[in-house]
């Protein structure tokens, strides 16, 4: 590929400066917002070299997020895969615990870098788009935190779906705004968000929840993100004394992926499998997975593998986990996907459902439907890595939100 | 219909779009620019919306692509891209409609509205491709800023297809250069920062925008978003190139469906009858 012999020596220097990561990436919004998208670009760029930006970042993810999060071995987990996979077989596998967070998930780390740039950039209103409302929840903590008044844009169905975190953005002083155009879901909550966003340019900071959207929002939320990564480096190589054999994470958008795998992508020596949902199956058309039943094209600000049909129209996306249930993928991941330094693998949403009651009752953690999809990758990688091989999982949030769901698919009722 | 133009001055004599402005300026009338979105609320019905456009005096006639995520446009223009998909559109339709427009009313420029997706998606050849041979004037690509120019901008201008800049009240005279830069046919100014059909931009602010815009380029200026009475088109035209109209019409076609072009027609009669008057008449 061009795109890795211009930069022969690093895949962590992407995107270049016009936001493209290979062919992915850009900036395709409307041009009353270029201004703003050029400014936020500028101010980010101000921010990375400002000592007390940084500073004050890492005063809040340790004591509002509580961060570090821990490096945690599955020991149950791991003897569980050993004594189902052949002799030799069975990596040690480790949790990287992103649910410990303050709200419950790895959002909150993007929020925060993003409302102290909103802070920087003097804007006085805060937006956001959220899907199962985890993003939401997290944004409107922030916007809480530093006073600021902010609106949440939520599907209709989603608003429906997912009434507790809709109750909790609005304790914390957020307005839920149910979006009813489209199919009333994520990516329609994310128009709504854009189409607030270009009416209120100059008061108004969109914290987008994910790696995608026009540059520079793909390398800001990923460099916010990249926290998990870095602190996962230092903590398994004080743990094991060197870096692991596979990370593994699950991809909607790809922040949480993105945040873990970044910081090793110049480490040959680590592999990594990024998990999509493929919902009832990619063959069915009924999934999120775009690398895998997708293709490239343009969606909210960037080019990136979407799901759509033959005349570019975007089809809906369908998973168990409303937190994947997206048609796109964040830009950097269809990079790395084309030059093949991750895999991208399909999980459905039954396989996911399995691996989330096996991290109940083994581990004694519910992990969000979301990390599930990442645990239920463990059915085919724990089983034919050596048993001297070391996995991390993202555990990219936790599971209470999604009791009903899980109740509801197994037929329970509560 | 319409009758040749006569054109004074060096404007290529293919180029509609320059012949249709100038045309407006001998009569001493901003340009009328008109959009409707293909296939809404049926194919056949847009042939009958368009012609009623033209017939009731519209000198530029802009065909929205329906996509399934207009996120620049507001609930009219978002439930007529619903509609017509609804109904099966899709891109080889928008050609076909696009073809019957371009023969049969051969001096009235068709300007092709739309987002980056579904104008990319066999890729920039294709698409220009298709719209030079299909005889299409121009290309306005919402979400295509100056920024990723590359990814349409060539491929048409190659055709003698013209990619259509647009100026909003956010781009600042250090951007202005950029979106003129490779800019042509005219200069669309979104005189709203938001999305279309909703409210409209204070005179004065258009005014300014105007006279700013047109010391910076010699392309005709049109101004669109939120216009939507006679008299609005009226004032704006008193300043502007052109005049553009866009919710207004979705909303017509909306409300009345099959029997809509009457109606259209009625509007922009009146809205031609306004922008012809404008100059001419009491200064507001």
């Amino acid at each position: 590929m061009n795109d890795t012999t211009t930069l022969p020596n690093s895949l962590r220097a992407q995107p270049d400066d016009r936001g493209h990561f290979g062919q992915f990436g850009g900036r395709f919004v409307s041009e009353t917002l270029m201004p703003l998208i050029l400014d936020l670009e500028r101010e980010y760029r101000a921010a990375k070299q400002d000592p007390a930006f940084k500073a004050e970042f890492d005063e809040l993810m340790r004591d509002f997020v509580g961060r570090p999060s821990p490096l945690y071995y599955a020991e149950r987990l791991t003897e569980h895969y050993r004594a189902k996979a052949p002799a030799g077989k069975g990596p040690k596998i480790y949790f990287k615990r992103e649910e410990l967070n303050h709200t419950g998930a790895h959002k909150i780390n993007n929020c925060i870098g993003q409302i102290l740039l909103a802070r920087r950039m003097g804007k006085t209103r805060i937006i956001a788009e959220t899907g199962a409302g985890q993003h939401g929840v997290a944004t409107a903590t922030v916007a809480a935190r530093f006073g600021l008044p902010c609106t949440i844009f939520m599907g209709a169905k989603d608003v429906e779906r997912q009434k507790p975190n809709v109750f909790r953005m609005k304790l914390l002083g957020a307005e839920v705004h149910p979006v009813t155009s489209g199919a009333q879901t994520l990516k329609d909550a994310m128009n709504e968000a854009l189409r607030d966003w270009v009416a209120t340019v100059h008061n108004t900071f969109y914290i987008i929840g994910t790696v995608a959207g026009p540059h520079p929002y793909p390398e800001l939320v990923r460099d916010f993100q990249s926290v998990i990564g870095n602190e996962a480096r230092e903590q398994i190589l004080e743990r094991e004394g060197r870096l692991p054999d596979l990370l593994i994470a699950a991809v909607g958008g790809g922040s949480n992926a993105i945040g873990l795998f970044h910081p090793f992508l110049d480490d040959p020596e680590v592999a990594m499998t990024g998990v999509e949902a493929a919902g009832h199956g990619v063959e069915t058309g009924q999934h999120a997975a775009s690398l895998n039943g997708g293709l490239p094209g343009i969606l909210h600000g960037n080019r990136t593998y979407l799901l759509q049909d033959e005349d570019g129209q975007i089809t809906e996306a369908h998973s168990i986990s409303a937190g994947l249930d997206y048609p796109g993928i964040g830009p950097e991941h269809s990079w790395l996907h084309d030059i093949g330094r991750v895999q991208y693998l399909p999980v459905t949403d039954a396989e996911a459902l399995d691996a989330f009651q096996l991290c109940c009752k083994l581990e004694g953690i519910i992990p969000a439907l979301e990390s599930a999809h990442a645990l239920a990758a463990l059915e085919t990688k724990a089983l034919e890595m050596d048993e001297d091989r070391i996995i991390v999982v993202n555990v990219s949030g936790r599971g209470d939100k999604d009791i009903f769901t899980v109740a509801d698919a197994l037929g329970v009722a509560i | 219909m319409v009758s040749a133009p006569t054109v004074t001055g060096h404007a290529a004599m293919t180029d509609r779009i320059a012949l249709a402005f100038a045309r407006a300026r001998s009569e001493g009338r901003a340009a009328l620019v008109t959009f409707v979105t293909a296939g809404d609320p049926s194919i056949a019905a847009t042939l009958d919306v368009l012609s009623a456009l033209v017939e009731g005096g519209a000198d530029v006639v802009e065909l929205g692509m329906p996509f399934t995520d207009p996120m620049a446009d507001g609930p009219a223009i978002q439930a007529a891209n619903l509609r017509s998909l609804a109904n099966g559109t899709t891109t080889a339709a928008i050609f076909q409609i696009a073809r019957w427009f371009c023969e049969r009313y051969p001096h009235v420029p068709l300007v092709l509205m739309g987002y980056a997706n579904p104008m990319l998606r066999r890729g920039a050849e294709w698409f220009a491709n298709q719209a030079a041979s299909t005889g299409v004037s121009g290309v306005i690509c919402v979400d295509l800023p100056p920024e990723e120019d590359d990814q349409l901008g060539p491929a048409l201008r190659e055709r003698g297809v013209h990619l259509i800049r647009l100026a909003t009240p956010t781009t600042d005279a250090a951007r202005l250069p950029a979106v003129l830069d490779g800019a042509s046919g005219f200069l669309y100014y979104v005189s709203v920062a938001g999305i279309t059909g909703l409210q409209q931009a204070a005179q004065a602010s258009i005014e300014d925008a105007v006279a700013r815009l047109k010391a910076a380029t010699d392309l005709p200026v049109a101004v669109g978003f939120g216009i939507r009475s006679p008299d609005q088109a009226a004032a704006v035209g008193r300043v502007a190139d052109g005049v553009v109209v866009g919710s207004a019409i979705v909303d017509l076609v909306a409300r009345h469906g099959a029997d809509a072009p009457a109606q259209v027609r009625t509007y922009i009669q009146s809205l031609s009858a306004a922008l012809a008057a404008a100059r001419k008449g009491v200064h507001a």
